[in-house]
């Protein structure tokens, strides 16, 4: 029995882990699907760590108390679509290099997150911590079942919030005209452009569901996880949603699957410590595992052929 | 016309030095939000660089690991690749020469060289994985890179924990001294600033970065593969082998730039809970020199100087020092979408075009 209590605790802690990366995973599958590479996410999911720990926090202060999260979670969506629409208006406009501009997204918004940070309460590296943050919720009945009901129907908002957006992202991306559409953009984008579609709209739409996506999985940890936003609040975490996004093959499903268990290694190693035999394995291994996992996956070309094939190519009307 | 053109072609010095304003005018504009006062802000950062020879001496050892992870990422940029991994082999190079410096007892001669060619290689290799999965099974170089930058963090964290570390501390055992490479008399001469011979080998590496690019067999061919890998193949190149070597080449550079953090400046290493930032700080710096050799080189006294100045903000003006990463990430999101800055200087140029036609 005791075994078992673990084993549900371990899968109720992977579904935390788990939700702030299948959130930001999905915004970048959205953004490579048509066809532009954010190597941004981790910052942007720094803007929306912090913007939900600022707005959270000063919405407490007026005296929302419960409601404060909600806010601090759509201010996370609309921060982080602004970081985006940088990395949208220098990449697809003006066609500036996609990994560059990533790399300095993720300079940026790190920056400006602590240096705002600190300007709003006067020196501190770190928001307070905060009163009222998402608190699990209780699906009635379902969460009677023994031991399944506990792991699975006790989870955050949040995670609750990601299942729907997922199973809404593949209705959209697989089953809808604007799905087709962003696909062919990412796909081959000339000829996309020829039949009348605007390759740069899509583009645009695809790039900024990534900022509020990612916005969102940042501002998931801060609200389930930490309770408040300091310079290592995210460490890696956008990183691991962009393997994920890999070793998911680009297809909605393979990704929230892949980011499941991603998360799962998270969980992983904070359990290992109460067996004797997985007290021997170094916890750095569990650290490794995603990006490991993902690397194999590359070079063994499992995933060869998936990933849509105008990725990371600036589309130039005048040059097709 | 002809002239504005050539104006706005992207080798001219124009776009590097407007985005250079633009980004410190950026930071101002932050500042004046924040209710700070700019000008001051940006006095006392100079004035901390230039303050006392301990103060210019830090600048110098600031700069230092720039140069080294600026010059890796415009090697393997010459020949068409894009090395995100600079940071990983950072630190691989950091976590050799910290092994090799603690665990082996060997006289200086042969232990400080012998640390130094370890971390290099160390980073080397670690770039040459990249290399060789990009030409033998196509792998996207910056993909994998990155994967291998988190594995170098946690493997070199294991690495320390596993055999160097001090008992029940996040730390390795100190290197011997007779692995170190720091200038003991220009420490003295500079107040103790913790100058060391890395800042020379990073002067060399600069040379040694031009002459193997475009004095050598070697650099044409990289130079080539960079331009046009088909063409390259059609000459007769292998262009594999030689994506596989400017990445081992950019690699070293990357490792030598971790291997005098270690060796020269703090003397032990750390467990690390994240990357140290110098390898995508060379992303910048790269980019703001253009990739050329003097370019890298005052790219990295810029951000070398800004970042090791920004701690007087803090003192002289009360501003976070964090903004200055607001300014470098807006100067180099300035310099790689110079089409807003061409976008933007255009109505300006095209009027001091016509006021010269009207002129004449």
């Amino acid at each position: 029995m005791q075994v078992l209590d673990i084993f549900g605790q371990l899968i109720n802690i992977t579904l935390v882990f788990s939700t702030a990366l299948i959130f930001t995973a999905l915004g970048g599958l959205f953004s490579e699907r048509s066809g532009v590479i954010n190597i941004g996410l981790e910052g942007l999911m720094v803007s929306g760590a912090f913007a939900a720990a600022v707005v959270t926090d000063y919405a407490i202060q007026a005296g929302m108390q419960g409601a404060a999260p909600w806010m601090g979670l759509m201010a996370a969506a609309i921060y982080g679509l602004l970081f985006s629409l940088l990395h949208a208006v220098s990449t697809i406009t003006f066609r500036a290099d996609q990994t560059v501009v990533g790399v300095v997204i993720n300079i940026f918004s790190l920056g400006m997150a602590i240096y705002l940070t600190r300007s709003l309460y006067h020196g501190s590296g770190q928001t307070p911590t905060l009163q009222y943050v998402f608190s699990k919720f209780n699906i009635p009945v379902l969460s009677d079942i023994p031991f399944f009901g506990r792991a699975v129907f006790s989870a955050y908002p949040t995670t609750y919030i990601v299942i729907a957006i997922a199973a809404i992202s593949y209705y959209l991306l697989f089953r809808t005209p604007f799905g087709l559409r962003l696909r062919a953009v990412g796909e081959h984008p000339s000829s996309a452009d020829t039949v009348g579609i605007s390759v740069t709209k899509y583009r645009y739409i695809g790039v900024m569901i990534s900022g509020v996506f990612a916005g969102l999985g940042g501002a998931t940890i801060t609200l389930t996880t930490t309770s408040n936003f300091a310079h290592n609040t995210i460490s890696g975490q956008g990183f691991i949603a962009i393997a994920a996004v890999i070793f998911g093959k680009w297809n909605p499903l393979g990704v929230v699957g892949a980011a499941v268990f991603f998360g799962f290694s998270q969980a992983l190693r904070n359990f290992a410590q109460l067996f004797e035999f997985s007290k021997q394995i170094p916890t750095e291994f569990f650290y490794m595992l995603p990006y490991v996992l993902t690397l194999l996956v590359l070079v063994t070309g499992v995933g060869r052929g998936s990933a849509p094939s105008a990725l990371g190519q600036p589309y130039d009307p005048a040059r097709r | 016309m002809g002239k504005i053109i050539k104006t706005f072609n992207s080798s001219s010095l124009l776009v590097p030095f407007v985005s250079i304003l633009l980004g410190l005018l950026t930071g101002a504009v932050f500042m004046l939000a924040g209710g700070y006062n700019p000008i001051a802000a940006y006095g006392s950062l100079i004035n901390r660089i230039f303050s006392s020879p301990y103060n210019m001496g830090e600048t110098i050892r600031a700069i230092t690991p720039l140069i080294f992870t600026g010059i890796a990422v415009a090697f393997a940029f010459r020949t068409g690749l894009f090395n995100i991994g600079v940071e990983g082999q950072f630190m691989m190079g950091m976590t050799g020469a910290t092994l090799v410096g603690v665990l082996a007892d060997l006289p200086w001669f042969i232990h400080a060289p012998l640390a130094v060619i370890t971390g290099a290689v160390f980073g080397g290799v670690w770039a040459a994985i990249a290399g060789y999965l990009k030409a033998a099974r196509g792998v996207n170089e910056v993909i994998s890179a990155i994967m291998l930058n988190w594995i170098a963090l946690f493997l070199s964290n294991f690495l320390i924990v596993r055999f160097v570390v001090v008992e029940g501390q996040q730390k390795s055992k100190p290197i011997r001294e007779s692995a170190m490479v720091k200038m003991d008399w220009l420490v003295q001469a500079l107040d103790s600033a913790r100058m060391h011979w890395g800042t020379v080998v990073a002067l060399v590496c600069v040379v040694i970065f031009y002459l193997i690019l475009w004095r050598t067999k070697l650099g044409y061919e990289l130079r080539a593969v960079g331009l046009s890998p088909e063409a390259a193949h059609y000459a007769g190149m292998n262009v594999k082998r030689t994506m596989v070597k400017s990445m081992f080449i950019s690699g070293l550079f990357a490792g030598l730039g971790g291997v005098f953090e270690m060796l020269g400046v703090f003397g032990y290493q750390t467990v690390m809970a994240a990357t140290w930032g110098y390898g995508f700080d060379g992303i910048a710096v790269a980019l703001l020199g253009g990739n050329t050799p003097v370019g890298v080189f005052l790219g990295a006294v810029l951000f070398g100087g800004l970042n090791y100045g920004s701690a007087g903000m803090s003192f002289g003006a009360d501003v976070p020092p964090e903004v200055v990463r607001i300014v470098i990430g807006a100067i180099i999101f300035f310099v790689a979408s110079h089409g807003i800055v061409k976008w933007m200087l255009k109505p300006f140029l095209m009027k001091r075009a016509n006021n010269r036609k009207e002129a004449a």
